[in-house]
């Protein structure tokens, strides 16, 4: 165990955890937008930074990433970090104005829109947080899509905006996105995502649809189970 | 000391010493990029079929990288006399082998010429340009033939890597880098033996070693010219660094852009492998090292270590945070030394002249010397080399020759374009790592960009924010939208849009955006508007309050006029103007018709009278 004093509180936590489990753990709120008990962490959205003392020196590092160390002292709420926060909320709000869930956030953190930046009307609700990619990636293990184009031009979609041959089309992307940009429509046998339709398996016993073909085929595949064994719905197995 | 010399690896280095370099009579001509643009490698074809001709089989001709003084190119240095030639052209050659070569005469009108005595120069040292310098990496660059290792060994080359080998433990070579107190050249300045301290340590194999050839600042190439000019002396820093540090595996990450600087380097460690310099049981010994060449795709971003790493592995050029240093997981997840070329051309210069030698240059916290590319606003556009220390002035006016046209001076950009704008009134600030910092910009790799009464100070963070917004990779939120936030705002002020708190609003927000971002690039973007609000704050005043550009650089906020007293109706500008804008009867003042004029400033350029006004 490592002690720590976060906020004036004293805090031990077990050594290799990162910095943003143990405030939590100490009851501190911290917003996060794209730390993911799903997925690695990448520290995009900036919006669990804090401030750490070490000797004289301080510095803002992202408490999703930070290691917890003997003897740090943490601020969570000094005025760099409420600062940066701000900052990263506003220009959230000016990217992605149509998503309420960054506009609640924006409120419990008593964030206004900032008026000097134009409202985007392309970007929809993505915040590039890039949870779907690593999800994708990481526990789907197809990586059916990706990230192209640099900068503020950068986008999340299948190579080309083309139809992808590896998506399965299990949603886990839209599980995870934190502002529900991402699509899925399912209707009768039919689900739709990243401009892909898939045909659902119906339940032998049931009979309902409850995942496409083509992901029970991925399943199939990759543990060996029967197509007959997965064709059975989980709440009827 | 070692106690048990390596005998083996000291007789090949003494074997290397015969090789030879040029003959004592040579011709180094410029081969850079520069130079050959501007036609250097004509010239040198004709240099060698003249003196076929006049048979003058006991002279050399030698294709150099960069010699430095780029505005003088096509340029050359007639040894052993050293006369320095500057604007050569093919037509000019036939003369220079019958009296120069063959015969010691100067051809004075191929000479430099002082701007202010008039009196010609003979050699290259006289010139005021390379008076002050102290050329001891980048010199080299004139003695040698980068695509033949030969010409380096004549200059002691790997003599270095043969004294640490056969003298030398890895302990004992960390230990005269870090009393050298070589640091970073690629801009943090990170003292480069606590890195290799630090891999040499860490747990973990294989261990790797990176030269950061990722030039990427508008303006800046004394990385490329470094590479391109005297690619071995990167590669024997590396061997030694490698050696120091306990790895097997380098690489040199330099952009396909870079084309020479490529086949120079690739030339180059294909030699070395043959003399067995690089490869298995370097010089006989049990030490094992190899490099590979990756070629970037030329993003801005992948200059930082981690992006450079993800490039390198072949993933998208994006940084990760690095709380865990790259000394202990870097490339590969693998301990790495990673330096910028610059710095590994240092390491053989501080092994075979010793750290003692290297300390009587610079200053108390920098030593050595720092290469910077001179360009903007500046009469002696090129490449200097100087010591650590010195000031802002004696670069821009003894070595850069001061301000063309007789315009005064505003502004020094250094540090790339996330640097900051230095001021006049700080020109006597002595140029090291910790001084440019606490100014407000930082010393980058080396970019120095001049500033003219010309320039409008919005407009270049409007510029440098632009560039930033391209290159950022797009991963974090503070870069990715804030840096493009601000580059809005500041094209608003550029265009007569902007408003009363805007200056305030981009402060906070560039404040917020270094604190916030995940790398350097974001971490030092604001710098640009933050050093230009910091020192030129009446011109943002300006723009926003009086709708005036008072360098009468943006468009929107500018008109053209001719002033009738000076106009002598000669019509020139009319036929320049590609709009149409101007009319007047032939021998009476013209006048501008502000609706059509675009303030292109082709009539400015083509008025020989002065006569056309910017307000």
């Amino acid at each position: 165990m490592v002690n720590m004093m976060i906020d004036g509180k004293k805090v031990s936590a077990p050594k290799g955890a990162m910095l943003l489990e143990s405030i939590r753990g100490a009851g501190i709120s911290v917003p996060t937008l794209c730390a993911h008990e799903a997925i690695s962490r990448s520290g995009a959205c900036r919006l669990c930074v804090v401030e750490i003392r070490k000797g004289n020196r301080t510095r803002i590092v992202t408490s999703c990433l930070y290691g917890v160390e003997e003897g740090l002292i943490v601020d969570t709420k000094s005025e760099r970090v409420l600062n940066v926060r701000r900052l990263v909320m506003e220009l959230l709000l000016s990217r992605c104005p149509e998503s309420d869930v960054l506009q609640k956030m924006a409120r419990d953190m008593g964030v206004e829109p900032q008026p000097r930046y134009a409202a985007d009307q392309d970007k929809g609700k993505c915040i590039l947080c890039r949870s779907c990619v690593r999800v994708c990636e990481e526990v789907v293990g197809v990586s059916a899509i990706g990230l192209f184009s640099r900068g503020s031009c950068k986008e999340v979609g299948t190579p080309y905006n083309e139809k992808s041959e590896v998506c399965i089309g299990c949603g886990a992307c839209a599980y995870v996105c934190p502002t529900g940009h991402i699509e899925m429509t399912s209707t009768g046998d039919k689900r739709r995502i990243w401009g892909r339709s898939f045909k659902m398996q119906a339940c032998s016993k049931c009979g309902k649809f409850f995942a496409p073909v083509d992901q029970l085929k991925f399943i199939s595949k990759k543990t060996g189970a029967s197509m007959e064994e997965l064709s059975v719905c989980t709440e009827c197995r | 000391m070692n106690e048990n010399p390596d005998t083996q690896a000291r007789q090949i280095m003494d074997n290397l010493t015969l090789y030879y370099g040029p003959k004592k009579k040579f011709i180094a001509i410029c081969a850079g990029t520069g130079c050959r643009a501007s036609g250097s490698l004509k010239v040198k074809e004709a240099l060698e079929a003249e003196l076929k001709k006049q048979n003058l089989s006991e002279v050399d001709v030698l294709a150099t990288g960069c010699l430095g003084f780029c505005e003088k190119g096509p340029m050359l240095v007639v040894h052993p006399d050293k006369y320095f030639y500057q604007h050569v052209k093919v037509e000019d050659v036939p003369e220079i082998i019958s009296k120069t070569v063959a015969r010691g005469e100067v051809i004075s009108r191929l000479l430099y010429r002082h701007p202010e005595t008039k009196k010609t120069l003979f050699r290259e040292e006289d010139l005021p340009f390379y008076k002050k310098q102290c050329r001891v990496v980048f010199g080299q660059n004139g003695m040698i033939d980068p695509a033949r290792i030969e010409d380096y060994f004549a200059i002691n080359g790997y003599q270095a890597l043969g004294k640490v080998l056969a003298e030398m433990t890895p302990e004992q070579v960390i230990s005269e880098v870090k009393k050298a107190g070589l640091r970073g050249r690629g801009g943090g300045g990170f003292h480069a033996a606590v890195k290799w301290e630090g891999v040499r340590r860490a747990h973990g194999d294989p261990k790797y070693v990176i030269a950061n050839g990722d030039e990427g600042d508008p303006g800046a190439y004394m990385d490329r010219s470094l590479m391109e000019g005297n690619p071995h002396s990167v590669i024997e820093g590396m061997i030694i660094g490698a050696y120091a540090v306990g790895s097997k595996q380098g690489y040199i990450y330099v952009r396909n852009e870079y084309p020479l600087a490529v086949t120079h380097l690739s030339i180059a460690i294909e030699a070395a492998r043959e003399m067995g310099l690089l490869g298995k049981n370097i010089l006989g010994t049990d030490f094992s090292f190899d490099i590979q060449i990756t070629k970037g795709a030329g993003a801005f971003v992948c200059g930082e270590s981690s992006a450079l790493f993800a490039s390198v592995e072949g993933r998208a050029g994006e940084p990760r945070a690095k709380y865990v240093h790259a000394v202990e997981k870097g490339l590969y997840d693998k301990p790495t030394v990673l330096n910028n070329v610059e710095t590994w051309a240092n390491v053989p210069l501080i092994i075979n002249k010793g750290a003692d030698w290297y300390n009587t240059i610079g200053t108390e916290g920098s030593k050595g010397t720092k290469i910077f590319s001179l360009v903007g606003k500046i009469n002696n556009t090129g490449l200097i080399e100087v010591p650590m220390g010195t000031t802002l002035y004696e670069i821009i006016y003894d070595m850069g020759g001061g301000i063309p046209n007789g315009k005064k001076f505003k502004a020094v950009q250094t540090g790339g374009p996330s640097g900051g704008c230095i001021p006049e009134s700080l020109l006597d600030i002595p140029v090291d790592f910790d001084k440019l910092y606490e100014v407000g910009s930082m010393m980058g790799s080396g970019g120095m960009i001049v500033m003219d009464e010309t320039s409008c100070m919005v407009d270049v963070a409007r510029y440098f924010l632009e560039f930033l917004k391209e290159e950022s990779c797009g991963k974090c939120v503070p870069c990715r939208e804030g840096v493009r936030r601000m580059s809005d705002i500041l094209e608003d002020i550029c265009a007569g849009k902007g408003r009363e708190g805007d200056v305030e609003i981009l402060e906070a927000m560039g404040k917020a955006i270094a604190d916030g971002s995940l790398c350097a690039l974001g971490g030092s973007a604001p710098n640009p508007v933050l050093s230009t609000i910091r020192y030129f704050r009446e011109e943002y005043d300006a723009h926003i309050r009086e709708h005036r550009c008072p360098a009468g650089v943006c468009k929107a906020l500018i008109a053209y006029s001719i002033d009738a007293e000076k106009c002598t109706g000669c019509g020139v500008c009319v036929k320049v103007c590609a709009t149409q804008a101007i009319t007047g009867e032939k021998k009476k003042a013209h006048s501008i018709d502000k609706d059509k004029c675009t303030r292109c400033g082709a009539c400015i350029q083509s008025c020989k009278f002065d006569a056309i006004k910017v307000k």
